[in-house]
């Protein structure tokens, strides 16, 4: 249980690091520090407070918070690799620390290179997945997950509710990768309206900025689609399943939220705050939707750990984890005295 | 595990690589070699002089805000200076020979031009300069700024200067007009300079007055470019010893 809240705090402190991330893309203090690894000269953590102004509160901020998440994640990873049973979900956990370390370099690498585009949207994409990553080891820690939310009944193999949720999450994956793409090319404001586009349904005048400003908004409109057939398909099929309809809710009430950021950011003129909450927004939209199809699939992952020799807790009845040698509340060390 | 483990050190590798490469493309380019005949004959060479107008009504000046340093907020009320206008005349316009000189090759001056970061502002704001030409940079403030040039043709560059007092060298090797500069640190702070492969140019004054001289008779375009207005040009044809007067009209 200790880990589990250990990783909820991790993915937390990430969702704070991609606010901190949409502020300094936001208030444009990308390259306010040229150097890195160092900051103007300094060790990054020995940085004097009082020279910390401008575009640097924000951009070496963000560096401070990477620097913590970063090892937050590694304690993560050594974590789950001394009291984690299941292989798979010790693999997230590298996956994550490598995923978080080469988020560091790529983060670095835009700053030297004065935030070429591709790079940065890279850097914009990756932070997702690093939130993604820690999402997930949260999810599959948590007590719920283990007991395969058998309090009402086994959990459903709903094959289509499985599809429309995957592909809802991807949609949502390439929406942010093409807002971070709008973002990166400074397109935010390429229709400078909403909920019209110059006054119409499609723009009069087309150039790169206004497509990829306009594809943003099309997106939109496919993932509250994708999300709204979603809660549906739960809603009408699974209303008993509170791991799912939770979920399913929740999405629904950040997509609106996340539209009426959208709309307030182009309206605001790109407010900084407005801005960096709309990418934190989408994050949570990405985990939730993560979250939702994570549980649906929830099922297959139990005959993928039963079929793995190294995996022996997951696909346990109750009573055989009972007999682990801390007692009847330690799976684990059950899972581990058998294997 | 293995193959991401090799593929992660791949890309750690790569990374530093890249990086120490970044590390030298910011460094001052060498300066062209100097030519040391002048072309220009003084007993021939005439001058250009005239002015810029402003037509219309410009935005009024909005009071900067800039809390986000308290040593800048220090400095007191600055004011945008998109617009700088007096009796009609329009500052901070650049106006150079755009063609004409032909193949003509010009001395390249070793003194250093100063552009200087004080009161959290640039100074001067738009300015010429030749290629070859050292650019001192210098922070005359007792705050952090960092210099950032964001060039077409040129190389881009951007350096930290964290005390008062420090300076850096920079040397534009190819002809552009014009290399923006702006400190991301402070947001407001902006200069703009024209790069050029000769010495004939100018940047209005008050009243928007400008002085081109020492220029060989012929036939030239004429530009002026201001950061808000854009460009306009104009042909003129200078005899021997003679002044020419031009004037350059920007509407709002």
């Amino acid at each position: 249980m200790l880990l589990h809240l250990y990783a909820v705090l991790v993915a937390l402190s990430t969702a704070v690091l991609i606010f901190a991330g949409g502020l300094v893309t936001s208030t444009g203090s990308g390259l306010s520090v040229p150097d890195w690894p160092t900051t103007y000269g300094w060790f990054m953590f020995t940085f004097p407070l009082d020279k910390m102004v401008g575009g640097i509160r924000f951009e070496h901020t963000h560096r401070l918070i990477a620097s913590a998440v970063g090892f937050l994640i590694l304690v993560l990873a050594v974590w789950l690799r001394l009291a984690e049973p299941r292989r798979w979900v010790r693999q997230l956990g590298y996956i994550a620390l490598g995923a978080v370390i080469t988020q560091g370099i790529l983060g670095g690498i835009t700053v030297l290179w004065y935030l070429p585009d591709p790079i940065s949207i890279a850097h914009a994409s990756l932070a997702q997945l690093v939130f993604c990553l820690t999402i997930s080891i949260a999810l599959t820690t948590s007590p719920g997950w283990k007991r395969a939310y058998s309090g009402r009944g086994p959990a459903p193999d709903d094959r289509v509710l499985q599809a429309i949720a995957t592909a809802t999450t991807g949609l949502i994956y390439l929406q942010i990768i093409v807002g971070a793409t709008m973002r990166h090319t400074d397109a935010g404001l390429a229709i400078p309206d909403f909920p019209f586009a110059f006054g119409h349904l499609l723009p009069p005048t087309w150039d790169a900025k206004i497509a990829v400003h306009y594809a943003h908004r099309v997106g939109a409109l496919v993932v509250t689609l994708f999300a709204i057939a979603t809660t549906g398909h739960v809603f009408f099929h699974h209303r008993t399943r509170p791991e799912l309809w939770r979920p399913s809710a929740l999405l629904i009430l950040l997509i609106a939220l996340q539209i009426t950021l959208g709309a307030l950011t182009v309206l605001s003129h790109k407010h900084y705050i407005v801005n960096s909450l709309h990418v934190v927004t989408g994050a949570s939209v990405l985990a939730t939707s993560l979250v939702l199809t994570l549980r649906a699939r929830r099922s297959r992952f139990e005959k993928f750990a039963g079929s793995s020799k190294q995996d022996p807790a997951y696909g346990l009845p109750m009573d055989v984890r009972r007999a682990g040698p801390l007692g009847p509340a330690d799976p684990i060390g059950s899972a581990r005295g058998r294997a | 595990m293995t193959l991401f483990l090799r593929v992660f050190l791949a890309l750690v590798v790569l990374s530093c690589v890249a990086c120490g490469g970044s590390t030298g493309s910011t460094e001052t380019a060498p300066a062209p070699a100097a030519v040391v005949t002048n072309p220009v004959d003084a007993a021939t060479a005439g001058s250009l002089k005239g002015s810029i107008k402003l037509e219309g009504t410009p935005p009024p000046s909005q009071t900067i805000n800039r809390r986000s340093d308290p040593y800048c907020e220090q400095q007191g009320e600055a004011k945008t200076q998109n617009f700088v206008v007096s009796d009609g005349g329009l500052q901070n316009v650049f106006v150079y020979v755009k063609d004409g000189l032909g193949d003509l090759k010009f001395p390249v001056p070793t003194t250093p031009l100063v552009l200087d970061q004080k009161g959290c502002t640039y100074a001067p704001r738009v300015f010429g300069i030749q290629v070859g030409q050292p650019l001192e940079i210098l922070n005359s403030d007792e705050t952090l700024h960092n210099i950032h040039a964001l060039p077409a043709n040129n190389r881009e560059f951007n350096r930290g200067q964290a005390l008062k007092g420090l300076k850096s060298t920079h040397v534009f090797t190819t002809a552009e007009v014009m290399v923006p500069f702006k400190c991301d640190v402070h947001n407001w702070m902006n200069a703009w300079v024209g790069v050029l492969n000769h010495p004939f140019y100018a940047v209005s004054g008050p009243a928007g007055a400008f002085d081109i001289q020492n220029l060989p008779p012929g036939t030239y375009t004429i530009e002026a470019w201001h950061e808000k207005l854009g460009t306009q040009t104009q042909m003129v044809t200078i005899g021997p010893k003679e002044t020419k007067e031009l004037s350059f009209t920007f509407k709002l």
